[in-house]
């Protein structure tokens, strides 16, 4: 009996041990993330300035692509979020029952589908499509910096490249945005509608307010997947130096500059890549920060959780 | 309040005019005729008739609500055109990359041999006679989807007892410990990791450890499992939390092991939800190609050993065979082989989708609540 209970200690002993373990394994990894990121960057950082790609240095190599990184998920965000608030307000409020739970499970599956996917069909199908319409913005628009001409003829710019993204973050910003409206308290909705709100007002008083969290960390959670995405970017753009022009072929950023030059590089070039997906790092980690603070910020008001 | 009322106004707001049943149709047929009439000045397409009807339409709509119903019914309206438009926008592309997907990946992957055979030995010259000669296209993505096969399986293997272990940790022995609460929120922190970061510190990791250059499928696997971990903690944590504490309480009553309730009754019980968070998270790992690019490599021919040699996979094939097609002057082939491995690799994912629906629904366990 005492001894089947020493036992029994034991393995409550090693069992715990075991989880607290594997707990610790993932700081570990994380810890270990940045830390062999770091120390295998640290030679891009003091490295002769001669040695670095473009021959200037480190930082003005990265200070471009980190601008057209940001350009590309900025503009794949401003596209992104009002239509997917859009369809994940249709399949939870307007569309019909029926169709609802399908259409949602339709979103989850695009969801999945890969992202080299996305970027194939970029590059074969958006981009000759969209070619055109570049060309009518630079000879109707072209004063306006950003559609200055010549417009690229094949359409890889790094307009093209944000519509792939915003293709690609919409099911996920949708489907998150979907769940939280889902969980707004009937209670509420009826209230509005029996004081003889519309359906608009309905979803502008109860339903917006209480995704409104829900909203931003979907949003900052698909800002996350635009800035790292690699594939989309990497297909589509035919990358080149920083432009202000989005429809002229130019522009790179940090994810797609790694894929497509880690695979040749050798000596201090993979230290320098290395280095940018150091920055990059601290860009997601940042973003995903600003976004928790948010939701921390809003959380008492909310009414969620 | 009747008397201020103005003689004009002689109904109230509730039983103010409202528009006729058929408005909508009405509308969407005035429009559409408006939107032909306007597309063919400057010259018919069917995106573009499209588009106008949709904008002739919502003002249409709009205007007519306004003026028979106030304003507030009009925003209605409004807001109801402009939700319908948003998601009639979003599934235009969506539909236009599954189609693109089929249309292209059904030659390809009706080629015969085609799941069957490498690209050892298929070059430039090959695919070129094939082009000239209209010949059926050789190779195919066998390799691809061993490596594939491969990775993600030590992937899974690395990640699964990890990820689930550390979801028991957080939810049996956590109570909002200082660790607990530091690795919830480092697992948020990991879900944000761009995957090619992640495959950037495996081969630095490798690279330390094993030498420079080190790309074998083992050093994706690792990325991978950087990636994967955080799923599973994720999708598992919320399966534990759901299983009734009554359960719980009722095998300690009966003497049992803290350890030994987890085992034979917390996880037996959440396990389908386990299991289809599991699947999820292959699947979302399985399409990843940046991570496999900087650690795998990229072969041609067949390599079983993930601890040995590059390694191909089905994504980063695809992403190869689009930017550097084997015959640079006829890149027909290479792209009819690179649609067809996309279209293997979207079944693969729908698949796991699937599977991980019916796990979830078949061995659903009878919710305490």
């Amino acid at each position: 009996m005492t001894g089947s209970s020493a036992s029994g200690r034991a393995g409550d002993k090693v069992f715990s041990g075991t989880a607290m373990g594997a707990g610790i394994l993932i700081l570990l990894v994380l810890f270990g993330v940045a830390a062999f990121l770091v120390v295998q960057a640290f030679p891009a950082l003091v490295a002769k300035p001669a040695d670095i790609q473009g021959g200037a240095g480190f930082w003005a190599y990265i200070a471009p692509i980190v601008i057209g990184t940001l350009i590309a998920a900025a503009i794949a965000l401003v596209i992104a979020t009002p239509v997917a608030i859009g369809v994940a307000l249709f399949i939870s409020h307007y569309a019909p029952r029926r169709l609802a739970s399908g259409l949602g499970y339709v979103i989850d599956l695009l969801a999945a589908i890969p992202s080299v996917v996305y970027g194939a069909w970029g590059a074969a199908f958006l981009a000759p499509a969209i070619a055109p319409g570049y060309a009518w913005l630079a000879a109707n628009l072209g004063w306006i910096p950003i559609f200055a001409g010549p417009a690229s003829a094949t359409g890889k710019a790094i307009l093209t490249a944000a519509i792939v993204l915003a293709v690609m973050i919409l099911p996920i910003i949708t489907s998150l945005s979907r769940e939280i409206f889902l969980q707004t308290p009937k209670l509420h909705e009826e209230a509005a509608l029996a004081l003889g709100a519309t359906r608009w007002e309905m979803v502008r008083m109860a339903v917006l307010p209480f995704g409104r969290p829900g909203i931003i960390s979907a949003v900052m959670l698909g800002l996350g997947r635009a800035l790292g995405e690699t594939m989309a970017v990497a297909l589509v753009l035919s990358s080149g130096a920083l432009t202000a022009s989005l429809i002229q072929s130019g522009n790179q950023t940090i994810a797609a500059e790694i894929a497509l030059n880690f695979p040749e590089a050798s000596g201090v070039q993979v230290n320098t890549l290395i280095a940018a997906g150091l920055v990059l790092f601290v860009i997601t980690l940042a973003v995903n920060m600003v976004a928790r603070w948010i939701i921390t910020k809003h959380k008492e008001f909310s009414g969620a959780n | 309040m009747t008397a201020t009322m103005t003689p004009t106004r002689r109904r109230s707001h509730l039983t103010k005019g409202q528009l006729p049943k058929y408005a909508p149709w009405a509308v969407l047929g005035v429009a559409l005729v408006l939107g032909a009439a306007l597309i063919n000045l400057i010259g018919f397409n069917a995106f573009g008739w499209g588009i106008f009807t949709a904008v002739l339409f919502t003002v249409g709509l709009v205007a007519w609500s306004g003026a028979v119903e106030g304003a507030r019914k009009a925003k209605d309206k409004l807001a109801t055109c402009l939700v319908v438009g948003s998601f009639l926008i979003a599934v235009l592309p969506l539909v236009s990359v599954i189609w693109t997907a089929l249309v292209n990946g059904i030659p390809g992957l009706l080629t015969p041999g085609f799941l069957g055979t490498s690209m050892n030995g298929v070059t430039g010259a090959a695919d070129n006679r094939a082009v000239e000669n209209g010949t059926k296209v050789l190779g195919g993505v066998y390799h691809a989807l061993i490596g594939t096969v491969q990775i993600t399986a030590v992937a899974t293997i690395i990640s699964v007892p990890v990820g689930l272990l550390t979801s028991v940790y957080l939810v049996e022995y956590g109570n909002d410990r200082p660790l607990a609460k530091a690795i919830t929120f480092f697992v948020d922190v990991m879900t944000g990791i761009p995957s090619i970061v992640a495959g950037l510190f495996a081969a630095a990791f490798f690279f330390l450890v094993m030498g420079p250059g080190t790309k074998t499928g083992a050093v994706a696997a690792v990325a991978l499992s950087v990636l994967m971990i955080p799923v599973v903690v994720r999708s598992s944590e919320e399966m534990l939390k759901i299983v009734p504490n009554e359960l719980r309480e009722a095998a300690y009553a009966l003497g049992v092991r803290k350890w030994r309730t987890i085992l034979k009754v917390v996880i037996p019980t959440a396990i389908s939800g386990i299991a289809s968070g599991v699947t999820l998270a292959i699947a979302r790992v399985i399409g990843e190609t940046a991570p496999i690019l900087v650690t795998a490599g990229f072969a041609t021919a067949i390599n079983n050993n993930v601890f040995g040699g590059w390694m191909a996979s089905l994504p980063t094939f695809i992403y190869t065979q689009i930017l550097n097609p084997t015959s640079p002057s006829n890149p027909g082939p290479s792209d009819q082989r690179a649609w067809g491995a996309a279209l293997v690799l979207i079944i693969l994912v729908m698949l796991l989708n699937l599977i991980a629906r019916l796990i979830a629904s078949i061995f659903a366990p009878k919710k305490g609540r």
